[in-house]
């Protein structure tokens, strides 16, 4: 035997290791974005997708081609690329690199690292081990897992993965395996990794090598089990699954693989290797194709983030004078939004908007009448104390054609012989007139516009499962105190106050929890909409607001809603507690959202090849409202496709410019906190929330089929948690190619209107949220409030920051513009404003 | 009244050689060919329906183009009309137009869109010459062209490993699909004399005058129907392809696999009923095994954790059923339970991806932690038992591997020792020996004469099989595939009443397919190197048009309809006696492993993850 140096093998630092890499998405019901190279985020993004890419075989830039073909159309600037070439390689070089950037050739046909030990077992033992192993493996854990897809569940289900196995193995005449040992190895010994390896590979040294190859080679499935030990409550009927147990059970189901190929015997893998791969982690060294695409990369992202600030540079607000304020709106930071608020402020001159993550800084798990589960309604990673319940539902409909009945032998023979013709009428209704069925998946079904809400708590006493029934008015008055002022929203206050959460419906569609709000763990606002109107309308919580500054006039009402962003529709809560006067404005109000909503589906829809945008704003919001529950229609909505921009700064910062639907918005106040104590809070979700969206939208765009789910057209769902290929796949996560396919691959810029010193003070305030900015997976650039300085961060520090592009043009008619044009479309300055 | 069943086949025709030519940047356009060229087909066949149900309802023979005729052979092509023909269009025209017009938005933005139009028409084509054919050469050519196209559907996403994989896979069950009907033909073609209609089939008193005779060859004939209907309709032990058929975007899968594609072995039975309807032991064992499947795979259907597999299972459960309702010759309730289970079937299929979040809220409001299905009260044993057995779907998956192909391949790794030279070192010389002999019958005796076909059709078996197993070189297993059609022509040329006018028919078509399908051959290798068929390359990624060239030149290699090949495959039959059972076998065997091995060399060559951008592709599990 060929002796390696021996590193010795710890089984719990491996699998810790693994989980680090794997991708993290959670089940579908609890899409939730996230960087999907978070496992590298502690590099600059530059060295980290250098890495990624080398080490694990993800493409983590546009190609080449892709980058001269925008150069081509525009979309690149010349002058940009220029900049970049120069910043990075020095004036003397300019010309060798634009020629590089623009002419030379690479070759990238080199494989990953990943994989490379366990290529050998086809190569020198000619056995296609995934193949014989992974279909059965894939089963055997979707059937385990599977949350209400199978009649017959698995039969041993309280059990962990590999006692479940256990069990059925000890008293069965049939067998997961093939052969005898492996069977023999599970009942028999206590499976320990390092044994089992030991028959496999033979040679310690290459234990962990081994190991990451083998879980990469289906890092779908891994990386679902790794999340769901982590998280078991992201799938509701419980299951104990750990990567320990998928590991000892592959790793039998090879050994029985090989024995079954290999009747005389076989001999570990490390016998036949020649030469040992190269160490996967070791440093990736940067090649001249990898600072050429990262050029580009550069130049790219500046092309569309040097407009906006151009146009931030070249035309100053000042705050606006209300002399009457028709009403506030607070929305989320989505930024699906921007163009709505643009549309509301332009139809009424008298409101004004608010951006703010769509939790409205109340967080809490919800429980609806006769649910039997609590649903977290915050940012996923905090854990709320607090549980709302909802009194009062509306009946479910149900859909015979999802029920199981129709695969049993006499349902299915009675259901086809008389629901089945209905089905066929069914399906031509479908196609001829879509409507909302029991299978849409619809944002107002989140609660029951008519249900009551347990929001108040009297008594402490009240708890459920050690979580407190409702809030206390000192909890509810420090959630709305830290809503108001993290907006800069403590004064001037308008009659009526929306809060409006935000949903999505779509039909026939796996990533619906995707499309809803993010701040929210994937599910629609409305309920947290409620919840904080409730809580700035209780009169003994504006009294303790008083005590702190804030002075909210009697008149003044909150009022919850909820807009759905596929539909373009907007529903309002409790409008019976409005005074009169209030109700009178809010029936006005409604024809301003309702106009709004209008436009807002007229410039959405640009970008449908379905619909023409030539039509009236009326017409086309009734195609879109048809399209949202076409059973055939992979693009309800296109989702937070071409994010680009964070904007966290006053309106009248970014008022004048349309920035499309590219940016979400965080309104602050810097006047309202000086010394930057409440923009630790709103930076804190900004890199995970924001740059978390912007990342998956990032990767999944750059490398759709490794990184993303691929076309979504042939996705078949497992077990209610994930999407494969056919049956035989692996898990695909990521973002199907439908949602990304517009989607211009930038980094996210974040711009912070404040004192560069005190933004910087805020982001060092917590390592977490200083890794994002200093490593710049979100490019950040502080505005000075005074002077309109911009200040680029980088390396840890502010530098003054000169926009290559000087200005943006005035949009003549954007209206025109939207019914020719569904490209993305440069920064224009707005006229109206 | 007649006529109008030449316009029904003429229809699809047109409109999938239109589709064809079509520019591939205008979607609009290619789907409103598509869906305009169906819904022409549906409502012509709508009115066309109305009037022949006020007409009388008489079944309608129209005997059509005769292809090629000598003495005692006839090959024409027939078409026939009657209720299970009205059906079968009936529900064929509304799926595929109500599919056709859901691709439109569906399919928007994805690579392939014109391709998958052109395979839907493709398979419409198919679909209706089967449903229309008056007798079983015409019912073949729609055979012949379904199988391709499920091939192209399932193998639509060609980028990946999987669905090119699964594709050979239902490639290789279908092809012993069309070896049943081969042989159903051959024989039957020795049973009357002539290319039987469907529409003599119902002809009672004949068949029974016929078969009176020749009992054994009429169960023989009677079991090939059989097994090329089970095949299709993915009826035990074949089962285990349909859910993996499932690759292709899903309305595809639900119109091909959920319901049409699959209920052709059911139109098999339905038309060939009246000939074995008095064989009693052939029903029960259609019956038999219709229970069976339907049993085992509900016990499948129970346990799969994905939404298609669950109901591809319940769907073969389904299908089971009919089955037993057509041995027990109920075949107007089978008509009806087709209809409705294709129906159901399509729309399940259709709506799947919301099964996510129906059955999320659903459990999220109704969910009990302890929910025990029937099985669970069965004892423990007895329970993981079958449990374990469901999961692995009782082995059928491997069980074709194990029982048919692996065998296959083992026998051809015994004449591993051929190497290009040595094959054309022994073969040719051996072969102008033979050609030497058939022109000189008189200098071998009567006996040897009657063992030489043998002898021949075993050397072209071999080169077959070592054209299966070929792993080296793409181009050494093409010319040993095209060797084989040779080496078969020879074995044939040694029976009496041959003529050489068949002999060239056959392989007039093969030798132009052989040296087109060498030259794109070689043009690859001088552009990529040599391709070895260890795996999967890809090369259509970067060369679609290469790939486009040879895969038609596959088509007429492998007896497809568009080369007089076709005609001859079914000639060739028709020269081998009824007592020539083992020149049948060896000949039929080529045949299905001719038609792998070509498959096999298309798809390890052009499909699959291209070998050389490995960071633009897909994860091979995925």
């Amino acid at each position: 035997m060929k002796s390696f140096n021996h590193a010795s093998f710890n089984e719990h630092e491996v699998i810790h290791q693994l989980k680090h890499y794997l991708p993290a998405q959670a089940p579908l019901k609890d899409f939730i974005h996230h960087n999907t190279l978070h496992a590298f985020q502690h590099m600059k993004f530059r060295d980290g997708v250098r890495h990624a890419s080398e080490i694990l075989g993800y493409r983590s830039s546009l190609s080449l081609t892709d980058f001269r073909s925008l150069y081509e159309k525009g979309f690149i600037l010349p002058e940009v690329l220029v900049r970049i070439i120069i910043q990075r390689k020095g004036v003397p070089h300019l010309h060798e690199w634009r020629k590089k950037a623009l002419t030379q050739v690479y070759d990238n046909i080199a494989f990953p690292r990943i994989g490379a030990l366990r290529a050998n077992w086809k190569k020198h033992y000619r056995i296609d081990l995934d193949s014989l192993v992974q279909p059965t493996l894939f089963r055997i854990l979707c059937s385990y897992l599977d949350q209400g897809i199978a009649i017959w569940n698995f039969p041993v289900r309280e059990k962990t993965f590999l006692a479940a196995i256990r069990e059925m193995e000890r008293n069965t005449l049939a067998s997961f395996f093939k052969g005898k040992r492996a069977k023999h190895l599970l009942l028999e010994t206590t499976c320990e990794i390092a044994d089992l390896l030991k028959i496999v590979v033979g040679d310690e040294s290459l234990y962990t090598r081994y190991l990451f190859d083998q879980q990469f080679s289906h890092q779908g499935w891994s990386g679902m089990v790794s999340t769901i030990e982590d998280q078991p409550f992201t799938i509701l009927d419980s299951r104990q699954l750990s990567m320990h147990d998928l590991i000892v059970f592959e790793l039998l189901m090879e050994i029985d693989a090989l024995d079954r190929q290999f009747k005389n015997g076989w001999k570990p893998l490390c016998e036949s290797l020649v030469e040992k791969p190269i160490e996967l982690f070791a440093d990736v060294p940067e090649t001249e194709m990898h600072e050429v695409l990262f050029i580009w990369q550069e130049a790219f992202e500046w092309s569309y983030h040097d407009q906006v600030l151009a146009g931030i540079l070249q035309k100053k607000n000042a705050p606006r004078q209300f002399t009457k304020k028709s009403f506030q709106a607070l929305l989320c930071i989505d930024d699906r939004e921007c163009s709505f608020r643009r549309y509301i402020e332009e139809f009424d001159h008298e409101s004004e908007t608010f951006g703010t993550p769509g939790f409205f800084s109340v967080e809490f798990y919800y429980q609806p009448e006769g649910g039997k589960f609590y649903t977290k309604l915050c940012p996923a990673p905090v854990t709320p104390k607090h549980l709302i319940k909802g009194i009062g539902e509306e009946k479910r409909q149900k859909d015979a054609y999802l029920s199981k009945t129709s695969h049993s032998i006499y349902g299915g023979w009675l259901i086809s012989q008389t629901l089945g013709f209905w089905s066929a009428f069914l399906l031509f209704l479908n196609i001829f007139k879509p409507s909302m069925g029991p299978a849409t998946a619809s944002s107002f079904k989140h609660m029951s516009k008519k249900s009551q809400l347990t929001i108040e708590n009297k008594n402490l006493d009240d708890r459920e499962n050690d979580l407190q029934i409702g809030f206390t008015i000192d909890e509810m008055a420090n959630r709305v105190e830290a809503l108001l002022k993290s907006i800069g929203l403590v004064k001037d206050f308008a009659p009526i106050i929306y809060v409006i959460g935000h949903g999505s419906s779509s039909v026939n569609n796996p990533h619906y929890a995707a499309y809803d709000c993010g701040a929210c763990s994937g599910r629609a606002g409305s309920v947290n909409s409620r919840v904080v109107s409730f809580m700035g309308n209780h009169p003994k919580v504006r009294e303790v607001l008083r005590t702190r500054g804030i002075d909210i006039p009697e008149a003044t009402q909150f009022l919850g809603g909820l807009h759905d962003t596929t539909r373009d529709e907007i529903i309002f809560f409790d409008e019976n507690s409005l005074s009169k006067k209030n109700l009178e404005s809010h029936n006005k109000n409604e024809v301003t959202f309702a106009k709004a909503l209008d436009f807002n589906a007229k410039e959405r829809s640009r970008r449908f090849e379905s619909i023409d945008s030539h039509l009236t704003p009326a017409q086309i919001h009734d195609k879109i409202l048809t399209r949202s529950v076409s059973l055939f229609e992979p693009r309800p909505e296109l989702n937070h496709a071409t994010n680009a921009l964070c904007v966290v700064g006053r309106r009248e910062l970014t008022k004048h410019l349309f920035m499309d639907r590219r940016s979400f918005m965080n309104s602050y106040d810097y006047r309202v906190d000086l010394d930057g104590k409440f923009l630790v809070n709103v930076l804190r979700p900004v890199g995970p929330v924001c740059g978390g969206i912007n990342l998956e939208y990032f990767f999944s765009r750059v490398d759709n089929q490794k990184l993303g789910a691929g076309t979504k057209l042939p996705h078949n769902v497992m077990g209610l948690i994930g999407v494969a290929n056919g049956i035989d796949g692996d898990l695909r996560p990521g973002l199907p190619s439908q949602m990304i396919e517009v989607h211009d691959p930038v980094r996210l810029l974040v711009i912070v209107e404040h004192f560069p010193e005190i933004v910087l003070q805020a982001i060092q305030k917590e390592a977490p949220t200083y890794e994002w900015f200093l490593n710049e997976w979100v490019r950040l650039v502080a505005v000075h409030p005074e002077t309109h300085q911009l200040h680029l961060f980088a390396d840890g520090k502010f530098e003054p920051y000169q926009p290559t592009v000087k200005q943006v043009e005035k949009a003549a008619n954007l209206a025109a513009v939207f019914e020719e044009n569904p490209e993305n479309l440069p920064v224009f300055e707005l006229e109206s404003f | 009244m007649k006529s109008f069943l030449e316009f029904f086949i003429l229809i699809p025709l047109i409109g999938f050689l239109v589709s064809l030519v079509l520019p591939r940047k205008n979607e609009t356009l290619i789907a409103r060919w598509a869906f305009g060229s169906v819904a022409t087909h549906m409502i012509s066949f709508q009115v066309f329906l109305i009037y022949w149900l006020i007409d009388g309802y008489q079944q309608i023979n129209l005997k059509d183009y005769v292809l090629y005729l000598t003495d005692g052979y006839e090959f024409f092509l027939d078409f026939y009309f009657d209720k299970i023909t009205a059906v079968y269009v009936f529900v064929g025209s509304l799926l595929t137009f109500m599919v056709a017009l859901y691709s439109r938005a569906y399919m928007h933005r994805e690579h392939g869109f014109k391709r998958f139009f052109n395979t839907i028409l493709f398979f419409y084509l198919g679909y209706n010459i089967v449903v229309f054919s008056g007798n079983l050469e015409t019912l073949f050519i729609g055979w012949e062209i379904l199988g391709i196209s499920s091939f192209l559907l399932i193998a639509f996403y060609r980028d990946r490993y999987l669905p090119v994989k699964n594709a050979v896979k239902v490639f290789s069950i279908y092809r012993i699909a069309d070896v049943g009907l081969i042989l159903a033909m051959w024989l039957s073609h020795h049973l009357w004399h002539e290319s039987i209609t469907f529409d003599k089939l119902t002809n009672a008193e004949l068949i029974h005058s016929h078969l009176q005779e020749h009992s054994w060859v009429g169960i023989f004939i009677a079991l090939m129907f059989w097994l090329s209907a089970i095949a299709k309709s993915a009826q035990l032990p074949f089962s285990s392809w349909l859910p993996r058929a499932m690759e292709g975007p899903t309305p595809s899968s639900a119109i091909f696999y959920g319901s049409l594609s699959v209920h052709l072995g059911v139109f098999i039975m339905l038309r060939s009923y009246p000939f074995w309807e008095n064989q009693l032991s052939v029903r029960i064992l259609i019956g038999i095994m219709g229970l069976l499947t339907a049993i085992i795979a509900t016990g499948i259907a129970r346990v799969q954790s994905s939404v298609k597999s669950q109901i591809a299972y319940s769907s073969i459960a389904q299908i089971g059923l009919i089955f037993i309702e057509i041995a027990a010759g109920w075949g107007a309730i089978a008509l009806v339970h087709f209809a409705g289970n294709a129906f159901l079937r399509t729309y399940q299929l259709l709506v799947s991806p919301s099964v996510v979040s129906y059955l999320i809220r659903e459990q999220f409001y109704n969910f009990m932690p302890k929910l025990r299905s029937i099985e669970d009260s069965f004892p423990k044993k007895m329970q993981y038992t079958l449990y374990i057995l469901c999961i692995k779907e009782w082995n059928l998956d491997s069980f074709m591997y194990r029982y048919l192909w692996n065998p296959v391949k083992r026998l051809g790794q015994r004449v591993d020792f051929l190497t290009l030279r040595r094959v054309i070192g022994i073969f040719v010389p051996a072969y102008l020996i033979g050609l030497f002999l058939v022109y000189h019958k008189d200098l071998v005796s009567e006996q040897v004469q009657h063992v030489l076909p043998i002898v021949f059709s075993l050397i072209a078996l071999i080169c077959v099989l070592k054209s299966f197993t070929e792993r080296k070189q793409a181009r050494m297993s093409w010319m040993l595939v095209i060797m084989n059609h040779f080496w078969i022509a020879l074995a044939i040329s040694f029976n009496e009443n041959f003529s050489f006018t068949d002999i060239h028919i056959y392989l007039s078509g093969i030798t132009v397919a052989g040296i087109f399908g060498f030259l794109t051959l070689r043009r690859l290798v001088m552009l990529e190197g040599n391709i070895d068929l260890n795996q999967f390359h890809g090369h259509s990624y970067r060369h679609p048009k290469i790939a486009t060239a040879f895969l038609i030149a596959c088509l007429a290699a492998t007896g497809f309809p568009i080369s007089p090949t076709f005609i001859g495959e079914d000639l060739i039959f028709s020269h081998i006696h009824e007592d020539q059972l083992v020149l049948a076998l060896f000949t039929s065997l080529s045949f299905i492993i001719d038609g792998l091995a070509i498959i096999r060399i298309f798809a390890r060559v052009f499909l699959g993850p291209h070998s050389k951008s490995v960071y633009e592709m897909a994860y091979r599990s995925s």
